[in-house]
């Protein structure tokens, strides 16, 4: 039991780390990302938005990580 | 060698690095207040589990992820570990958090080594073997984590251990020349760079395993194939130099 908590708390600490906003601002701009593929956007297209996605949404969890 | 099998030297290098002396600090903290014996014996022992789950953990990767889900995940947990490291960079060089000091990080676990109680087992001071075991493993897997990521992703195991391995010896080779943390190292600079390059390479694989979701369940392919991931180190890079200038605008009271 305390092998598999200490476990899970290791995969914790690695994913989350200090800001769990990260981790949220990953997958949800994987998940619009992949709203635009499965909407037939061609593959370039939906490559590069991909990209700029990720930033944007890092962009704004580091800010309404400072702001709060 | 290509231009791309260096980059991927360069990176598992500099990640690795990182964590060998953040490993080699607890170590030599235990080794300095609770005796060399105990701080080796923990170290020797992380490094047989570590190896254990190093063979696990890539053969169960490699044997049982599609290519284009592999791309997804792994992508996924660099982008995510890439972008704490370039969130606390950027923390830093704005001034609203302190720098990391491994001077400090050796001075509080050598004050902790000294306060611990003595319980000895076998002959083996129990405290320093579990502190300089959960050291050396948990960054150890880091490594291991980075090496079999950029390893299985760009289809270049061996360069990406070669990378790797080279940190370590160089890192060992410093610990047993000086005996002290490496606090001479920017630390700080090495892992804002290190952020760049695995949320860039993160960035890229992630958006590639996408397509694991699509029809034919391919990797999806970026314009310009390798050559998107020098457009998104640059797109990392100019957005955090934007962010270290604006951001102490949104908490003037704490930026220095």
């Amino acid at each position: 039991m305390r092998f598999i908590k200490g476990f899970g708390q290791f995969w914790y600490d690695f994913i989350i780390g200090n800001d769990w906003k990260i981790a949220v601002a990953v997958v949800a701009a994987l998940a619009v990302t992949l709203v635009v593929v499965l909407a037939g956007v061609s593959t370039a297209a939906a490559t590069v938005a991909g990209g700029v996605l990720l930033l944007l949404f890092f962009i704004a969890s580091v800010v309404i990580d400072v702001r709060s | 060698m290509t231009g791309a099998t260096w980059g991927l030297v360069a990176s598992t290098f500099a990640a690795s690095f990182v964590e060998f002396v953040e490993a080699l600090t607890i170590v030599l903290a235990m080794g300095v207040t609770r005796g060399w014996r105990s701080a080796l014996a923990g170290t020797l022992v992380a490094l047989v589990a570590l190896t254990a789950f190093t063979a696990a953990a890539g053969y169960a990767l490699s044997t049982w992820l599609p290519e284009a889900l592999l791309q997804l995940v792994v992508g996924t947990l660099l982008l995510i570990f890439g972008l704490q490291w370039l969130r606390k960079a950027v923390l830093r060089s704005s001034g609203l958090k302190a720098m990391h000091d491994e001077d400090e990080e050796f001075a509080s676990q050598t004050e902790a080594g000294r306060k611990a109680a003595a319980k000895s087992r076998f002959g083996i001071d129990t405290f320093a073997f579990v502190v300089s075991f959960k050291g050396v493993f948990l960054e150890g897997v880091e490594v291991v984590f980075i090496v079999i990521t950029f390893g299985l992703s760009a289809a270049n195991m061996p360069a990406a251990i070669g990378g790797a391995a080279v940190a370590g010896l160089l890192v060992l080779i410093a610990g047993l020349i000086l005996h002290r943390p490496l606090a001479m190292i920017p630390e700080n600079a090495l892992k804002y760079g290190v952020g760049l390059l695995l949320a860039s390479f993160g960035a890229y694989w992630a958006v590639e395993g996408l397509g694991v979701f699509t029809e034919s369940g391919e990797s999806l392919e970026w314009p310009g194939h390798d050559w998107a991931i020098l457009a998104l180190i640059a797109g990392w890079l100019l957005i955090s130099r934007v962010l270290v200038t604006f951001l102490p605008r949104l908490k003037p009271e704490v930026a220095r």
